[in-house]
């Protein structure tokens, strides 16, 4: 539950990104959720586990409490490599245009079935 | 790069901005690597990690019935209800970490008195039918403010949200279960439910924040697609919600001047204590300082505990042969 | 559920025995079998009110999530013995939990135990959750129908406690000098209420077939404590054991203040429904 704070109006500032100690805090782990056999894994979050053993446990505990899943996998957040989103349009810009790629592309001919 | 990582080299990238821009214009999403404007990850982190703040310390007064619920069922009920609780909080932790504030900063920020959460928690929880009140008020506020935050314009958020309103819905349920039993029940029951209902009903009206004219960092929000209706937009939408179910509990709002107005087609209700809202958002509430003293506690005396996992990891991942994990 | 509209947030009941569904059944459980299940439900009971206690209070939110499932897991099997056991007596589950005297509660002296720091209530779970899967593994092949069937559900979710507690007195144990202390000490003082557990006690001889004989699970349970320990790098603490009782209503000094506090609003409204 939340209150008045999801306004995000209350007057209160950010949380400054100052210093504070380092106490070697648990590592982020992100959360990839299978909820059918048949089904691709699907990211559902993150959370913090001092290694792998604990990290799937935790997702287990946290990601399918309400039976949303029949395996996990967790990542290290830091070993995920990302397309840069700078060179978006270099990136995924071969794709536009080919629409011969698309069953919609080609016209349909009358009469002909399972096509 | 990490999924997490921040560019902030682009921070006054014109080009950045064009995009951003037009995904608002276009009610699209912002994802963690994108470009955005300092004010938007600011005004962000402060919301997202807030909410956070607010799931977290909302467990503890609840919490506080977990050992003196009285039926077994309800016990098991309020257990999952408090877990839940606790998992909202990490989901909008996790969200939050994506603008690029790790979870021990919001934490230390938490604990110092330095972050906000929502005040009602604020308050304390003194009998029973508070339990029914909380699910059945605050969570019904809280679901409220939460089910147009689904379409926040940061993707993260906005996921997370979907996540936490399909939990929401049964914490209300269970809470409105709780008052109607106690409003069927006894006569002391009954007038326990009453009873909490009168002290809860114009502290959740106040979760929507502000009235409208007082909520300066509003417009921002709307524009940004992060808040979608105004603060006095969604509490006469609650309130009018409230209206038709408190019937079917046969008890009554603490509040004589709850009406319909045709002219505005809004709910209208009662004056709000403002000045309370402020004192206790000042940190004057009667629990204040017990709920921050419970938090820095547990992570404080937690510590030892974090630390040992972590040496242990360390040592693990430093020997040759580890068994790899399944 | 079709496989279609499945996705990473579906929430679905599953369809497991619930303590609703043996409320509901004609199966009446002889007396003995209902008062050997009065003591596994007893255990149950007690141990997920004291593990109630860690929600919000953990050393990390994601160890709230964990013991408040493990804790969820307990009261499930408490409601559903419970349940079973008042069968045969007419009661209901919160008859037996909210309306008994201490002396009538079955409970081992164990689950009793005050939480104490992390270490002792891993110490705690640790002990607790090899022997209710030593017990649940083999109350499966009860010959009472009911108790199998609570138990096959039971042992499942058990056997993830187990590991949650191993995983944690590795960590503990092998982490720092400081929560090697903390774990060492919380086995010993955990470990005088172990012998009782295994202790058998006049009803486990007219339970018969529909129960488990408590002495017949200390090989496997010290077996099973070794391989961790020694992983772990510790001795079996060697301290001698407590007197028990518990299965005889004499309990240790700590469950009267308890039950004062699980029973307290439900004696201030005796007959109320909540
Ligand atoms: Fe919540
Ligand atoms: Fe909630």
């Amino acid at each position: 539950m939340t209150g008045g704070s999801t306004t995000g109006d209350d007057g209160a500032t950010a949380p400054s990104s100052g210093l504070h100690e380092e106490r070697a805090a648990w590592p982020l782990w992100e959360v990839f959720v299978r909820s059918s056999r048949g089904l691709s894994h699907v990211h559902a979050g993150s959370l913090h586990a001092p290694d792998a053993e604990m990290a799937v446990r935790n997702a287990r505990d946290l990601y399918t409490r309400r039976n949303e899943g029949v395996s996990l996998w967790v990542v290290p957040a830091s070993a995920i490599i990302t397309s840069d989103p700078d060179a978006k349009d270099a990136f995924f810009e071969s794709p536009q245009g080919k629409d011969y790629r698309h069953a919609t592309y080609y016209t349909k001919s009358e009469g002909v079935k399972h096509l | 790069m990490t999924a997490t990582a921040i560019d902030t080299r682009a921070d006054h990238d014109a080009a950045g901005e064009k995009v951003f821009n037009d995904i608002i214009a276009r009610d699209s999403r912002i994802e963690p690597r994108d470009w955005m404007p300092a004010d938007y990850r600011k005004s962000l982190t402060r919301q997202i990690s807030q909410h956070a703040h607010s799931e977290i310390i909302g467990m503890q007064p609840e919490a506080n019935w977990i050992t003196r619920a009285p039926s077994l069922k309800r016990k098991a009920v309020l257990m999952a209800k408090v877990q839940d609780e606790a998992g909202h909080g990490l989901y909008l932790y996790s969200a939050a970490e994506t603008l690029g504030t790790p979870r021990e900063k919001m934490t230390e920020d938490l604990i110092a008195g330095k972050a906000r959460y929502s005040s009602i928690f604020n308050y304390p929880v003194l009998t029973w039918a508070d339990i029914g009140a909380i699910g059945w008020l605050v969570d019904g506020a809280a679901i409220c403010n939460q089910v147009p935050l689904c379409r926040a314009s940061y993707g993260p958020y906005g996921r997370a949200m979907v996540r936490i309103c399909k939990e929401e819905s049964f914490h209300q349920r269970q809470g409105f279960e709780i008052l109607l039993e106690l409003a069927n029940g006894t006569p002391e029951q009954r007038a326990m439910a009453q009873d909490a209902v009168n002290r809860w009903y114009a502290p959740s009206l106040m979760m929507f924040g502000p009235p409208d004219e007082d909520s300066p960092n509003s417009q921002k929000s709307m524009e940004w697609n992060i808040k979608r209706f105004s603060n006095d937009e969604l509490r006469s939408r609650f309130v009018g919600m409230m209206v038709e179910q408190i019937k079917v509990l046969g008890l009554d709002l603490p509040d004589k001047d709850v009406r319909f107005d045709e002219g505005t087609g809004r709910w209208q209700y009662g004056p709000l204590d403002w000045n309370e809202f402020k004192e206790v958002l000042a940190g004057r509430g009667p629990c204040n300082a017990q709920r921050l003293e419970r938090r820095r506690e547990a992570h404080e005396e937690g510590a030892w505990v974090r630390d040992a996992a972590s040496a242990y990891a360390a040592r693990q991942a430093a020997k040759p042969t580890t068994t790899k994990a399944a | 559920m079709s496989e279609a509209n499945a996705s990473a947030t579906r929430i679905t009941p599953g369809n497991a025995l619930r303590p609703e569904d043996i409320a509901l059944q004609d199966a009446k459980p002889a007396d003995a079998v209902a008062r050997y299940a009065l003591g596994l439900g007893d255990d149950a009971l007690i141990l997920a009110q004291r593990l109630g206690w860690w929600i919000s209070r953990a050393p990390e939110l994601e160890e709230d999530v964990a013991l408040a499932n493990i804790a969820l897991d307990e009261i499930g099997h408490a409601r559903s013995f419970l349940t079973y056991a008042g069968r045969a007596w007419d009661k209901t589950e919160d008859d037996l939990a909210y309306f008994r005297r201490e002396p009538e509660f079955r409970s081992v002296h164990l689950v009793e135990q005050p939480n104490g720091d992390f270490a002792r209530t891993i110490a705690r779970q640790f002990v607790v959750a090899l022997y209710q899967w030593e017990l649940y593994s083999r109350l499966v092949h009860s010959s009472d129908p009911t108790l199998a069937a609570i138990a096959a559900k039971a042992v499942k979710e058990v056997d993830y406690h187990r590991d949650h507690a191993t995983q944690w007195v590795l960590r503990l144990a092998l982490g720092t000098e400081e929560s090697r202390r903390r774990m060492i000490a919380g086995l010993r003082l955990t470990w005088p209420y172990v012998e009782e557990l295994f202790t058998d006690y006049p009803l486990i001889d007219e339970v018969g077939d529909a129960g488990v004989r408590p002495s017949e699970l200390r090989e496997s349970f010290d077996s099973a404590v070794r391989t961790v320990l020694t992983e772990a790098e510790l001795e079996v603490p060697a301290v001698p054991g407590a007197v028990g009782g518990g299965r005889l209503g004499r309990h240790s000094e700590h469950l009267g203040y308890l039950l004062a506090e699980m029973q307290v609003l439900a004696r201030e409204h005796p007959g109320a429904s909540w």
